[in-house]
């Protein structure tokens, strides 16, 4: 078990140049240098990453999930905020 | 009673590379003991990550002895007995608690550290220093992480890191080829650490030339028993 006083951390793995750190999980730490430590040790270890964010998990503020009708349903009847009305030109290839 | 075990002729250059083969394999075992034992699951994981860098430097080195005494990497780590093994005695003493652990891994990573940095004139060992140097240097920054939290943690996390450090010393001298540079490189930690240096003294030594402490026979009977019962076995 870990001790509560090591604390948690949100764990964010680069894998590639230019590609945005994506969440890979959490570890327990006392500080920042043995969470990074603790990172690398945990989910690099297949060569995942070229990169790696520790981020106390106490400094994350989330939605609360009883708010969700509020925050989210109003979007689901904007389909014309999706860009599928347009027409791409084939000269633009891939996006 | 017939014999599993090999017998070889060690020249200066044979000699040199079992004993880099043998620091890395027994530290590597020792290390790999605390799987499904250490404090943390990301501990566990760190430790694990080293027992397998040491391992694999060793098989690196093992095969490069292999080029010259015609054995294979296994026949060399599982076929050899107590008296044959090069390891300096530190690799070989039991894990002790966590701080012992911790103190021994900084010891000898900061030695081999500055060993694999400092060039060789051999192909193969600079073929494996290549990938040591990086290996090695994360292990010095993750067991001087963790000595200086512990000196300068608890009452009794520093009173275990101490202890560690006293009993080890003795065992510094014969790993060190460079002792002046190796103290220039602990001691700025153990002061971070808030831990008392140990003045240098007598120092243990033996096991470049085999003598061992009673712990490596029961190491290698472990680490050996499978493929000296089996011989030949395979996955």
């Amino acid at each position: 078990m870990a001790d509560p006083a090591t604390k948690l951390w949100e764990v964010f793995i680069r894998a590639r140049s230019g590609l945005a750190h994506r969440h890979a999980g959490s570890v327990h730490a006392a500080d920042p240098e043995m969470a990074l430590q603790a990172a690398r040790d945990v989910y690099t270890r297949r060569g995942e990453g070229l990169s790696i964010w520790v981020v106390p998990s106490a400094a994350i503020v989330a939605s609360d999930p009883s708010d969700k009708e509020s925050l989210f349903e109003p979007a689901g009847s904007k389909i014309y905020r999706h860009p599928t009305f347009y027409e791409v030109p084939d000269e633009v290839g891939n996006m | 009673m017939t014999t599993t075990s090999i017998a070889l002729t060690e020249t200066p250059h044979i000699q040199t590379l079992l004993a880099l083969a043998d620091d890395a394999l027994v530290l590597g075992h020792r290390t790999s003991e605390w799987t499904g034992h250490a404090p943390l699951l990301e501990e566990e994981l760190a430790l694990a990550n080293i027992a397998l860098d040491l391992i694999g430097q060793a098989r690196m080195l093992y095969q490069a002895a292999g080029e010259l005494t015609g054995h294979s990497e296994d026949a060399l780590a599982y076929l050899r007995d107590p008296p044959a093994f090069r390891n300096a005695l530190i690799m070989e003493l039991p894990n002790g608690d966590f701080a012992f652990t911790i103190a021994r891994l900084f010891f000898v990573s900061v030695a081999a550290d500055q060993k694999w940095r400092g060039g060789f004139d051999d192909d193969a060992l600079t073929a494996v220093a290549e990938k040591a140097k990086k290996e090695t240097a994360y292990h010095v920054r993750h067991a001087a992480e963790w000595l200086i939290r512990l000196g300068d943690g608890t009452e009794e996390s520093h009173r275990r890191a101490q202890d560690a450090v006293d009993a080890l010393w003795p065992f510094t001298g014969e790993m060190t080829e460079n002792r002046p540079a190796w103290l220039l490189a602990v001691a700025p930690v153990l002061n971070r650490a808030t831990l008392r240096v140990p003045a240098d003294g007598w120092m243990q030594d033996g096991g470049r030339s085999g003598r061992h402490t009673e712990h490596l026979g029961h190491l290698l009977a472990e680490m050996q028993v499978l493929p000296r019962s089996y011989p030949g076995a395979a996955w």
